[in-house]
């Protein structure tokens, strides 16, 4: 799709004239670069509850936001109306971030060429409801057939179609057509009138409704949430202290999301209040890890064919057998620090500032076998599923809490333990990571990160690894 | 400027959807204007200023809803979201429960609350630079160990929202709020740290100085430097103010009517019992004047109240909108909380631990050895089951008083012995957001270190 055919210019008849007008008034104090975003976002939400469908929801979100860049300045203004009028004021706004007469030549848009990492043609948010209500009503239905012990199950199916468009004083104008689905089960157990226990499941990624019906079905996600829930009830207390800890694969990888994956940003680097400023080169991990973000891994849920400031996303090496090689940049970090650009700048919404943030982020498999990991190891623990991970990126401190992990004893994976969170140290703690599996699975597309009050959409990876000494805290 | 008016676009749009053949309808609309200043290491680094509006509407067809939203407000924009949220009601199912509030539940507490000053809506944009300026700069002077800064932010948001309904409510106010926050980063050695200290007020003149929230600041970061892991043992763990509030946090889920009616809370249950010591006393109240939790009627149209959730350890109330209500066979207490569309949720008002008589050094006085919580991270407090496991950094307790910085290190138990185990209630106590707590002490807690 071209310019031409947006929305922008279909509906709201915006012209590459009248694109190159704006970014001009926006550069009119002075400033050394400005963009646009223009975004329009449908979205929908099913949820049912005690077998019924109780809530239904659609709406539109649209808007522009303006930045205006100077040195290391930013001044930023939106606006949730599209006329001429409102844009010139937005820019106006914004552009006073700068001080001095206008420096800018004229400008002139050139469309980028685009690829589709994710070719959907009819959008999960453009289908009919009756088909997107059987999602959640079949995963109602499969959570509660699995096991009489389940008593109580929700299910949340949410999509988006986000089209965006981003225009630039560099000359970049691109445009892409995002979409998102997600579905998400949750099941209570409960057996002999004690005390319940919840599993969790959920998946999609940027598919088309079919992903839903072929690949991974509301019976997949329905049954995953179940049994995490009928495991836990026999769960036990979980240990306290450092152990060795096995991480199955998957999910897991949110490990390296808090504990690398924040503190590589480059906004904190290039003001030097990460763990990992100024450590290019130096090594970081064991040898047996190399960590890689890479936003164009087809319709998965954290990739974009463009990111939020118009640059093409690309496959970046953090770390590479140990040792870091570099940071996910923005514009305004790689303008400033001079650093090539890594189309990692992105934002929640028009209404939001660009940082440089995630995609997909993963550690690349090695060589070991899982069993054989699991068999290595006399005393630990073994995390199958976590909820959501946090990080202090200047100690390089981070947490991240199991929902589903096992005690290993003598080599074998024994009984499952109550929720307990895991914590080390970001530089630090990959040192310890002694084997590495072959089995690199990605998770299902369930992850949201958040920084500075911003949502985005992210993936992780992970193969099985070993790590010798983390510390897990539980209460036994 | 922030309109008004919007009541009655809101009670039009009610009409539209009764017209459009919904049997009951529901609208809320939102306006807003942010700003917002960075400064770091003396230099303005963002300026942010936009204002923005939507408008949300949910409709019922007998027992079935169906809700819509959208930022367009054009005759256009405004019947297709009409369309969308009746096609929706086609494709619910039949909920019992479903419906709005009673006639005689619905109202809004009369007078000025207090939520809007107009010295906000007046402040110069140098003005505001220069506050965040001073705070950060206070920071930096404090000490030399004070190396960097993630810079110093002052933000003002100015909102209206108005909600209308088919059974005759049509309401509005509007509110105000500002904010100063620095974020000083310390070194010493090996050791980078960082914290943050913040004010927030609902105008200008009920700021702290920002001198003194830089010095805060950056006293908090300082003496974080030099923090080591301490061996795994079971301690008493005492939860400054800030940290005690998530505890408080933790019970409001627990006490969430959907929770409750889903039975996916510890607490469900457990009305008139004792589920936490005689020292603990929890309130909600939406209606107390200048606060940040305060408003006139909750997102159905309802008054909020004062509920008293915990009397001296036993559970006396849900917190609960009018379907969670209807749920449990109780009434709702006005804690109806919604984004725009949707069906209602459950939010808080001001809710908030009673204080306790003594001040936090003499509660750390009685303390041989110990931990004072002063960070914790994650989210691993299972309000289903009540296990409690999350990272923590703070400071070490020994022989009555605070020894030396901690982190890298988790606490965990479970909220239900927590609660029970709840030995002292500081004195210390003020309102930095809707839910506020002093310093509190639980007897024994598991910290998982080396």
């Amino acid at each position: 799709m071209h310019f031409s055919e947006s929305i922008f210019a279909q509906r709201f008849g915006i012209t590459q004239q009248d694109l190159e007008r704006y970014l001009s008034e926006a550069l009119s104090q002075g400033g050394t670069y400005a963009d646009l975003y223009f975004e329009y976002l449908s979205s929908s939400a099913i949820s049912i509850d005690e077998s019924i469908v109780k809530s239904a929801s659609q709406g539109v979100s649209l808007g522009v936001g303006v930045r205006v860049i100077a040195g290391e300045r930013t001044g930023y203004a939106y606006s949730d109306d599209l006329s001429a009028d409102k844009i010139r004021k937005a820019a106006r706004v914004a552009a006073h971030i700068a001080k001095g007469p206008a420096t800018a030549e004229k400008i002139s848009l050139n469309e980028s060429r685009r690829r589709d990492l994710y070719p959907v043609g009819t959008a999960p948010t453009e289908t009919p409801f009756t088909e997107r209500v059987e999602l959640v009503k079949r995963a109602d239905r499969a959570a509660r057939a699995y096991d009489a012990r389940i008593f109580q199950v929700q299910a949340s199916y949410l999509d988006n179609l986000r089209q965006v468009m981003v225009a630039s004083s560099d000359g970049v104008l691109s445009f892409d057509r995002q979409p998102l689905a997600r579905l998400n089960v949750s099941a209570l157990a409960r057996q002999n009138g004690g005390p319940p226990q919840r599993g969790h499941a959920g998946g999609g990624g940027r598919v088309e409704l079919s992903f839903f019906l072929h690949e991974k079905t509301p019976e997949h996600f329905a049954a995953e949430a179940a049994r995490e829930a009928i495991v836990m009830l026999d769960a036990v207390d979980a240990p306290a202290g450092e152990m060795t800890v096995v991480l199955g694969p998957g999910w897991p990888g949110v490990l390296l999301h808090e504990a690398v994956g924040h503190g590589l940003e480059a906004d904190f680097n290039r003001k030097g209040v990460s763990a990992f400023s100024g450590r290019i080169g130096q090594q970081v991990a064991s040898p047996l890890c190399t960590v890689i973000d890479d936003g164009t891994i087809a319709n998965r849920r954290g990739s974009l064919n463009v990111d939020d400031e118009g640059h093409v996303t690309q496959r970046n090496v953090l770390i590479e057998n140990g040792i870091l090689r570099g940071y996910l940049q923005d514009k305004l970090s790689s303008r400033v620090t001079g650093a090539a650009e890594t189309g990692s700048g992105r934002r929640e919404s028009y209404a939001h500032i660009p940082m440089p943030r995630m995609t997909n982020t993963f550690m690349l498999a090695g060589e070991s076998d899982p069993e054989e990991i699991i068999r290595s190891v006399p005393k630990g623990l073994y995390c199958v599923n976590f909820g959501g991970g946090q990080v202090d990126i200047t100690s390089g401190n981070f947490v991240f809490s199991a929902s589903e992990s096992y005690l290993i004893e003598d080599g074998k994976v024994t009984r499952p333990v109550r929720n307990a969170s895991l914590i080390g140290n970001g530089p630090e703690a990959l040192k310890y990571v002694s084997m590495v599996g072959n089995d690199l699975k990605l998770d299902e597309g369930i992850g949201m990160c958040g920084k500075e009050g911003q949502n985005v959409p992210v993936g992780v990876g992970i193969p099985t690894i070993r790590i010798d000494r983390m510390t897990v805290g539980g209460t036994a | 400027m922030i309109g008004n008016g919007y009541a009655d676009l809101a009670a039009g749009i009610v009409e539209q959807a009764m017209a459009a053949g919904a049997t009951d309808a529901e609208c809320t609309i939102s306006e807003g204007e942010e700003f917002s200043a960075n400064v770091r290491l003396r230099e303005l680094e963002t300026l942010k200023e936009a204002g923005s509006r939507a408008v949300g509407l949910r409709i019922l067809q007998g027992r079935h809803t169906g809700s819509a939203h959208t930022s367009d407000f054009s005759a256009d924009g405004l019947r297709h979201m009409v369309r969308s949220a009746i096609e929706l009601a086609a494709i619910t199912s039949e909920d019992p429960h479903a419906g709005l509030p009673d006639p005689s539940d619905l109202g809004s507490i009369p007078g000025d609350l207090g939520l809007y000053s107009s010295d906000v809506e007046r402040l110069e944009t140098e003005l505001k630079i220069d506050t965040a300026r001073r705070a950060e700069d206070a920071a930096l002077r404090t000490d030399p160990r004070i190396t960097n800064s993630e810079g110093a932010s002052f933000d003002t948001y100015l909102g209206s929202r108005a909600f209308a309904n088919s059974r005759g409510f049509a309401g509005q106010y509007r509110s105000s709020y500002c904010s100063l926050s620095v974020v000083p980063v310390a070194r010493q050695g090996e050791s980078m740290e960082r914290d943050y200290w913040y004010s927030t007020a609902r105008s200008l003149a009920g700021m702290e100085q920002p001198e003194d929230i830089g010095r805060i600041a950056a006293q908090r970061t300082l003496r974080r430097l030099g923090a080591v892991k301490v061996e795994t043992r079971k301690v008493p763990v005492v939860f400054e103010p800030r940290t005690a509030r998530t505890l408080l946090g933790h019970i409001f889920e627990a006490v969430h009517g959907g929770a409750v009616y889903r039975n996916e809370s510890f607490l469900a249950g457990r009305l008139g019992e004792r589920v936490a010591s005689g020292k603990l006393t929890v309130i909600d109240d939406g209606s107390m004047p200048g606060l940040f939790g305060t408003s006139p009627f909750d997102d159905e149209g309802v008054p909020t109240r004062r509920t008293v959730v915990i009397e001296n350890g036993v559970l006396r109330s849900y917190l609960l909108n009018t379907y969670t209500a209807r749920k449990l066979g109780l009434k709702t207490t006005g804690n109806a909380s919604r984004g725009l569309a949707g069906n209602a949720g459950v939010g808080n008002g001001n809710l908030y631990i009673e204080k306790g008589a003594r001040s936090p050094e003499q509660l750390i006085a009685g303390i041989q050895d110990g931990f004072y919580v002063t960070e914790l991270m994650g989210f691993g407090a299972n309000i289903v089951t009540g296990d409690y496991s999350r990272g923590a950094s703070g400071l070490w307790i020994r022989n009555g008083e605070l020894a030396f910085p901690v982190s890298e290190v988790t606490i965990a138990g479970t909220l239900q012995q927590m609660l029970l185990n709840l030995e002292a209630v500081g004195a210390d106590f003020e309102f930095r957001g809707s839910m506020a707590a002093p310093t509190l002490v639980v007897a024994e807690m598991t910290v998982g270190g080396r």
